[in-house]
């Protein structure tokens, strides 16, 4: 009743093939969107932006990256932090070398040159699968994080070993550095969210979507039926890198403004956007959302329940929180193997016939 | 003898000693992947857990005393009472044998089936549990281990080895602990008991019977289920092992899970099914990063060893992917 799917046609192809053919769905999108960019900038403190709303959108598009990788294509990375720490390392050269690029350049360059370095490492996939590539992808993570902190070209050979992001502004707007304030912050990240977002939607539904899930289904029954998996593979990881590459540039450009690779992008971060498009759902684009935004404000909610509220110490919080992690990956393993997005395609299935269940 | 060359002797000698402790980890991943097909990424922060427990029993801590003090406003951490080593480890491994046994009732009867993909995304998930589970419970910051253990260089192994210098004055004899070589002869007995273990008693030959077809071994009476607990018990008792080896050297600590994210790559090299395979793979893994970091270092900078092993498996991959002593990895569709 409150969701219909009935009496809605379509007189076009292009009508019947659209991202949203319900027309709730259609709406739903279109409100979520004027929102975000209509109310939200406006009410937004620096609080909510810092702690929730920004993490929450960079981690979006990382999960976005690891989901096609994983979700669609099959393949297991271990190796996103890594991945980000290029993508952040690519901006802090490109913003250095060359001062007068336009910093939205700079941040889809730095996309483009972890999508190579993507396809450097995603090579191993044309022989290896499942968990042998997983220590392939960690070879990764622990040899360009040993990169990016021994060898100086990449920091400038700055004595603290940081990188920090100089000032940027576009269209007079101060978008990077400590001056930036929270509602350009938010600006940016959503409009790099939104793009990625439509980008991995119209990827996935199109023909290199199919071939990534008909890889990622049978990889031989795929090859027989005429799917090149060199490319298949090969795509997924520089598409997937690419999205990566944009978060961790994010991440480090308009977020940290300073990072040190081994500090920032352990492998501990790694894992967690894993976690993202595991509790979120693999093989979703909804998925990826709402992985970040449970992962993301799962830690703040433990804090404020935890330590604000009930006066824990802030290490017993953490682990506390470490723990519940652990757990919840376990339980949504076992009991909805495809995330929170299955959850809400179960709700939609209720109230479609709602208020009259049979 | 020159002294690049006796120093690099030297690398590799203490590569070797390093590369046991990466083979017993090995071997507890090998162990569990054999029975039970599962690559069981938790097998670190078992040995993190297990030491952790050790050093609790043995000093008498009280466990999630922290968490009883931020509850209660009360201010407990000891018992006030220490257990000796020998009373303490049959009581760490009696945990960790309860704990494999919840690990079935709670985790894998639930993922039967699962492709092996998610079986080890859990084990991810056990991972992260474990550890935070461990520093609840324990607290999270540096213990000092000790069961007995020697400690320091050893003297005499030094003394001994003073003549290979020929003269030279700048060399004192190989330098190398004492603790590694009583970890040398703790894997190579504990590899001998698996041994005799697996070929020779009835647990042990269901236990090869699971680890070749599970359907077979179900269709002659093998309970799986109860394999599964043994297997996870054994590979606990080896993740003791090497959480009381390595917890001795350098402390207890979380550094511990992350050595353990090494035994990757030594699988890698030694194949996944192959015990054996484990120790091999283990010693070549920790003398390569020793004597590549003594060779590289002055070109390329230092703390190769962060990334050397990976990359050896990556390049091993490409070239076999079944690792030196695995069964070969047949794909029918």
């Amino acid at each position: 009743m409150l969701y219909r799917e009935a009496g809605d046609f379509k007189s076009t192809y292009s009508s019947d093939n659209q991202t949203f053919p319900i027309r709730g769905d259609r709406y739903a999108y279109w409100v979520a969107l004027g929102f975000a960019f209509l109310v939200v900038p406006f009410f937004l403190g620096d609080y909510w932006a810092n702690s929730i709303v920004i993490p929450f959108l960079i981690y979006v598009i990382a999960a976005l990256g690891l989901n096609l990788l994983i979700g669609y294509c099959g393949q297991l990375s271990l190796g996103t932090a890594a991945f980000m720490a290029v993508g952040a390392y690519a901006t802090f050269k490109l913003t250095t070398s060359f001062p007068g690029l336009n910093i939205y350049i700079v941040f889809l360059l730095s996309g483009l040159v972890t999508a190579g370095v993507g396809v450097l490492f995603g090579l191993p996939s044309l022989k290896i699968k499942g968990f042998y590539l997983a220590v392939a992808t960690l070879a990764a993570q622990f040899f360009l994080i040993w990169l990016f902190t021994r060898q100086g070209w990449f920091f400038n050979y700055s004595s603290t070993g940081m990188i920090g992001m100089p000032e940027r502004s576009m269209f007079g707007i101060i978008i990077t550095g400590a001056a930036a304030s929270s509602t350009a912050v938010y600006m940016t990240c959503l409009i790099f969210v939104v793009g990625m977002a439509w980008l991995a939607r119209n990827l996935t539904r199109g023909t290199l979507g199919r071939t990534w899930m008909a890889t990622r289904d049978m990889d031989i029954a795929a090859e027989i039926i005429g799917v090149n998996p060199m490319i298949s593979k090969l795509s997924a990881f520089a598409v997937s890198s690419f999205f990566v590459g944009v978060s961790g540039a994010l991440m480090f450009g308009v977020y940290l403004g300073a990072a040190e690779a081994g500090e920032a992008f352990s492998i501990n971060k790694s894992f967690l956007v894993l976690f993202m498009v595991i509790i979120g759902g693999l093989g979703s684009i909804l998925g990826s959302f709402l992985g970040a935004a449970f992962l993301v404000g799962l830690p703040v909610l433990l804090k404020l329940l935890l330590v604000d509220l009930m006066g824990w110490p802030a290490d017993l919080a953490r682990h506390f929180e470490v723990m519940v992690i652990g757990a919840l990956i376990v339980i949504v393993l076992i009991l909805e193997p495809h995330g929170i997005a299955a959850l809400w395609r179960t709700i939609k299935d209720k109230l479609r016939l709602w208020p009259f269940p049979h | 003898m020159s002294e690049t060359v006796l120093f690099a002797f030297e690398a590799a000698l203490n590569g070797l000693t390093v590369g046991i402790m990466y083979s017993l980890v090995a071997l507890g991943f090998v162990l569990i992947f054999k029975a039970s097909g599962i690559f069981n990424f938790a097998q670190g922060v078992m040995a993190l857990f297990a030491a952790l427990t050790l050093v609790g029993f043995m000093t008498g801590q009280v466990p999630f005393s922290h968490l009883i003090n931020a509850a209660l406003g009360t201010n407990i951490h000891h018992f006030g009472f220490t257990l000796p080593a020998l009373l303490a480890i049959p009581m760490t491994v009696a945990v960790m044998v309860g704990m494999a046994w919840l690990i079935e009732r709670l985790v894998l009867k639930h993922l039967v089936n699962q492709e092996p993909i998610i079986l080890f995304m859990a084990t991810i998930g056990l991972a992260y549990f474990l550890e935070g589970l461990g520093d609840i419970m324990w607290g999270a910051e540096v213990k000092p281990l000790d069961v007995g253990l020697p400690q320091g260089g050893n003297i005499w192994f030094e003394e001994n080895t003073q003549w290979l210098g020929f003269g030279n004055e700048n060399f004192w004899g190989f330098y190398i602990d004492t603790l590694n070589l009583y970890a040398l002869v703790i894997a190579a007995v504990l590899v001998t008991f698996l041994v005799i273990f697996s070929q020779y008693t009835k647990q042990g030959r269901a236990l090869r019977a699971v680890a070749d077809d599970h359907q077979a071994a179900l269709s002659v009476g093998i309970s799986l289920r109860f394999i599964w607990v043994l297997t996870w018990s054994i590979a606990g008792i080896v993740a003791l092992v090497a959480g009381i080896m390595w917890g001795s050297k350098s402390g207890v600590q979380f550094s511990l899970s992350l050595i353990a994210l090494k035994a990757l790559p030594v699988l890698i090299l030694g194949g996944f099914t192959s015990i054996p395979g484990a120790i091999i793979g283990g010693l070549m893994i920790g003398v390569g990063e020793k004597l590549f970091d003594f060779f590289m270092q002055p070109i390329i900078g230092g703390a190769t060893e962060n990334w050397f092993a990976y990359m050896l498996a990556l390049v091993f991959l490409l070239v076999r992917p079944q690792g030196l002593f695995g069964e070969k990895i047949i794909e029918r569709v």
